[in-house]
């Protein structure tokens, strides 16, 4: 069962991986990456279970919070331009522009 | 044999990944690709039982790096690069497969994986094997190693990786708000204050 389990998800990275290359628009390498990440701690709680090793799950737990961070920090960067300035300048900013 | 196929298909994935990053010439989907590529380095780890490596792996080249190069890439604004089809790397291609055939040759000398007779294992190894749980209770050996035989070298270690921090800090966050800098934002402050 888990080796049905651990192809399914290894198909389901391919097809992320393609989006990753083939995405012709930002939003859907942004969620490639993400879709990969989130699979990946999958495949690790998976493999927790195969070798009997559950420690692994807190390493799961780690990287889905990693994975989290980064994603949050891109889609930041992504529509704001920046670290330095709050999102709310560049919101007015943006609508002075449209005005 | 299970985890074989999962070392045979996430290999496979690494290297689709690495060609897709040198045949991609927006940077953005570079930055994303290479995240892949941590992640994809990261499961192999944790599969081949390296799990402070995979930890690493995953915070530092998935997290941090991305974060790096995406804000680098937003200070320099510069999103496509130029590629110059004069050119013709064969002499680095060269000594690429030189050097890769030698390292393979390297292996060849190296004993195999697990074996007890290996120099690695003939060492301190038993020690810790034997010992690291009754002195330190930590139940990974090589957490015990990291963390609390070698506790002052990993301090170290967190003293340099704390000053490169602040330098990139330094480089990339510490932009002063000129008055130049962004003209209609300023003003508009200056507005809300009169």
């Amino acid at each position: 069962m888990f080796i049905v389990v651990s192809l399914a998800i290894l198909i389901t990275m391919g097809l992320a991986l393609a989006r990753a290359i083939a995405g012709p628009t930002v939003y859907d390498r942004i969620a490639a990456v993400n879709l990969f990440g989130t699979k990946t701690v999958l495949l690790i709680a998976v493999w927790a279970f195969i070798s009997n090793r559950t420690d692994l799950l807190d390493i799961a737990l780690v990287y889905a919070l990693i994975n989290f961070i980064g994603v949050i920090a891109v889609l930041k960067l992504v529509t704001v331009g920046d670290f330095h300035s709050s999102s709310v300048d560049k919101i007015d900013s943006a609508k002075a522009d449209t005005e | 044999m299970i985890d074989l196929i999962i070392n045979i298909i996430l290999l496979t994935f690494l290297a689709i990944t690495a060609i897709a990053i040198i045949r991609t010439t927006n940077l953005f989907a570079t930055i994303m690709l290479f995240g892949i590529f941590s992640l994809l380095s990261a499961t192999l780890f944790v599969v081949m039982d390296a799990l402070d490596v995979a930890f690493t792996e995953a915070a530092v080249g998935a997290g941090i790096s991305t974060i790096l190069m995406l804000t680098t890439l937003a200070l320099t604004k510069n999103h496509n690069e130029k590629r110059s089809h004069a050119h013709r790397p064969w002499l680095p291609l060269a000594v690429v497969t030189i050097t890769g055939m030698a390292l393979v040759y390297g292996t060849l000398d190296i004993p195999g994986f697990g074996d007890p007779a290996a120099p690695a294992n003939t060492h301190v190894a038993q020690y810790y094997i034997n010992n690291a749980l009754p002195e330190t209770g930590v139940p990974n050996i090589v957490t015990a190693v990291l963390a609390s035989y070698r506790g002052f070298d990993t301090l170290g270690e967190v003293a340099v990786i704390f000053t490169a921090g602040v330098a990139v800090l330094l480089l990339l966050g510490g932009k002063p708000s000129s008055p130049n800098s962004n003209p209609r934002t300023n003003k508009k402050r200056e507005e809300d204050e009169t």
